[in-house]
């Protein structure tokens, strides 16, 4: 069991426990709060209801076979997983990925953040009361999630992100089920804002709530859009573009308050960008061309030369029971997942299964700022603190 | 720079690392000329620079990255323990540092042997290292000293052993019914 140290030493203070049922931690956060009064005097997180053992799993199978478990880590925005992961393999490997697949990945990712944006304004909305904006946002999220299973035939865990590339070519009609979505989906942010922004209960819970200056986030390690409304420029596909990112035109939002509000402005500002983002990768991807690099004996072959040529039969049953060893050393890559800086560290010993896998979540490491949000500050605002922070508990406990 | 190694011959494609950052040789060259023997070796790998750095000088090197005006290593980004069990020293710290004024990355490097796995610890100098060291100790069993809190993070208090360490069996320690005896899964393919 875990203790707090009774920091006044004096008797009035009281320990609460929150969670880890409690619906406002969304997932299994437990956080022991000791109290005076209404005041937060001093909070301690507590983790690991959720530890899965992905990094030790993933040192069990091939460098294809984990791509699997790296959906299931940050729930919200598996294929941003499944990017970082491949990215990492395919730096070991020295591969190139055609442009065309950087273009679709760049499309998917995208729209993987708007729909992750989605779910953390519904759930942090209706924390502070307000239920419509969450029925609106997983309406929204829906069609994001139709375009998925489109793509991919899976709705969350796609998998569709593969070393060396993507997995299916686009299918059909994929352009005018963006198009659409595209269409219609200013509009519908401009609806949120309309329902927020203005708010006077939104204000209230968030303006001037949970701040943390530049210095003491930079400091804490924290990434994303919790540093970004601190005024600290860092974005991953700006500062170091990976995936063609420097090809695209987009701004990235950051507001100085660095309150809840701030957080929630930036949010809804980046959903806008990727849209932006999202249109120019359409405009970019042709209607054929590859989707995975040419690599014998890592990338697995088409199905007719598999039919046809020995040698791809070969490479096909050699990647499927021993898999591919990459040389020894080492690759970290980072992206920006809708969270912050999302890490890959992949050490390789030449043996078809990796010897490290460690995953840099930006929601455990935001986490630890907790405490600094939310010492001092009454506990009605910690919901909105937990909910600022935008953690996805798969991720944090992995 | 194109290489071609021992496996392009096994894949039959060249494999293409990037060049080697311009900056690579900035960090190095700045602690070497604070103290010599900070660094141990640098390594150049697909573009990444890694500074190895003996271990009582970890902490010290560190302060230096973060604070000179020509590095200026603000964000620690991430820290992670890589066992190359049963090669002797046997642990690999790796902190990824991060300079946001000056778009660079690096990552310090510290050998640990199995028998005395003790490291400075980095909170004192970024505060953030506070939640990833104690994800090493939890799953390592790597002790930093200095550390205000070093407490298992992710399982529980009670638990026995180090899972990511290479002796830990994957499926973990089970006991063979009716024997009271341990038995380990074979790890082979």
């Amino acid at each position: 069991m875990t203790t707090v140290e009774t920091a006044t030493g004096a008797t009035k203070t009281m320990v609460l426990n929150m969670g880890p049922q409690h619906p406002s931690t969304h997932g299994v956060l437990r956080i022991l709060l000791e109290l005076d009064g209404e005041t937060v005097v001093k909070a301690v997180p507590d983790l690991g209801y959720l530890h899965t053992g992905i990094e030790k799993s993933c040192e069990d199978k091939t460098y294809s076979q984990a791509i699997t478990l790296t959906d299931r880590m940050d729930y919200l925005n598996p294929l941003g997983n499944n990017l970082v992961y491949c990215m990492a393999v395919e730096k070991l490997l020295g591969l190139e990925v055609p442009k065309r697949a950087q273009y679709i990945r760049v499309m998917m990712v995208e729209l993987q953040r708007i729909s992750s944006h989605l779910v953390w304004l519904g759930t942090h909305a209706i924390d502070l009361g307000a239920m419509s904006v969450f029925l609106y946002c997983f309406r929204e999220r829906e069609e994001i999630l139709k375009i998925f299973e489109l793509f991919a035939g899976q709705r969350m865990m796609t998998s569709y992100i593969r070393i060396g590339g993507v997995a299916l070519q686009p299918p059909a009609g994929w352009r005018q089920m963006v198009e659409r979505f595209l269409k219609m989906m200013p509009s519908r942010v401009d609806d949120y804002e309309n329902l927020l922004t203005e708010n006077r209960i939104w204000i209230g819970r968030t303006k001037g709530v949970g701040y943390i200056s530049p210095e003491d986030a930079i400091a804490l390690s924290m990434t994303g859009p919790t540093l970004r409304a601190a005024g600290v420029v860092y974005d991953n596909r700006k500062v170091f573009p990976y995936s063609s990112y420097e090809e695209f035109n987009f701004n990235v939002p950051t507001r100085t308050e660095s309150d809840c509000y701030a957080r929630y402005l930036v949010r809804v500002a980046e959903m806008r960008e990727s849209l932006k983002i999202v249109r120019q990768a359409m405009a970019k991807i042709t209607d054929d061309g590859p989707i995975k690099t040419e690599a014998p004996g890592i990338i697995p072959p088409q199905r007719e030369k598999m039919k046809t040529e020995m040698e791809a039969l070969i490479y096909h049953f050699k990647i499927f029971t021993e898999g591919f060893s990459p040389p020894p050393g080492e690759a970290f890559v980072a992206i920006e997942s809708p969270r912050g800086e999302l890490g890959c560290f992949i050490a390789s010993d030449g043996s078809p299964k990796p010897l490290r896998v460690h995953f840099r979540s930006p929601s455990y490491i935001n986490l630890q700022a907790l405490p600094k949000l939310i010492e001092g500050q009454l506990i009605a605002d910690v919901i909105a603190c937990i909910g600022t922070i935008d953690i996805v508990l798969g991720e944090v406990d992995r | 720079m194109r290489w071609i190694g021992i496996n392009s011959r096994r894949y039959g494609f060249e494999i293409v690392t990037e060049s080697a950052s311009q900056n690579a040789s900035v960090v190095a060259e700045t602690l070497r000329s604070w103290n010599p023997q900070a660094v141990a070796e640098v390594i150049e790998y697909h573009g990444e620079t890694t500074i190895v750095v003996p271990r009582e000088l970890l902490r010290a090197a560190a302060e230096r990255c973060r604070s000179h005006a020509k590095l200026q290593f603000n964000l620690l980004t991430d820290a992670t323990c890589v066992d190359r069990f049963p090669v002797e020293p046997r642990f690999e710290l790796n902190y990824h540092l991060v300079s946001i004024p000056r778009r660079d990355r690096v990552r310090l490097r510290v050998r640990l042997s199995g028998h005395d796995p003790v490291v400075d610890s980095l909170f004192p100098v970024w505060p953030g290292a506070n939640w990833l060291e104690r994800e090493v100790f939890d799953l390592f069993g790597i002790r930093f000293h200095g550390h205000p809190d070093l407490r298992r993070i992710l399982l529980p208090e009670d638990w026995e052993g180090h899972p990511l360490r290479r002796d830990y069996p994957v499926e973990g320690f089970r006991d063979v019914p009716n024997t009271g005896e341990m038995f380990r899964k074979s790890s082979v393919l």
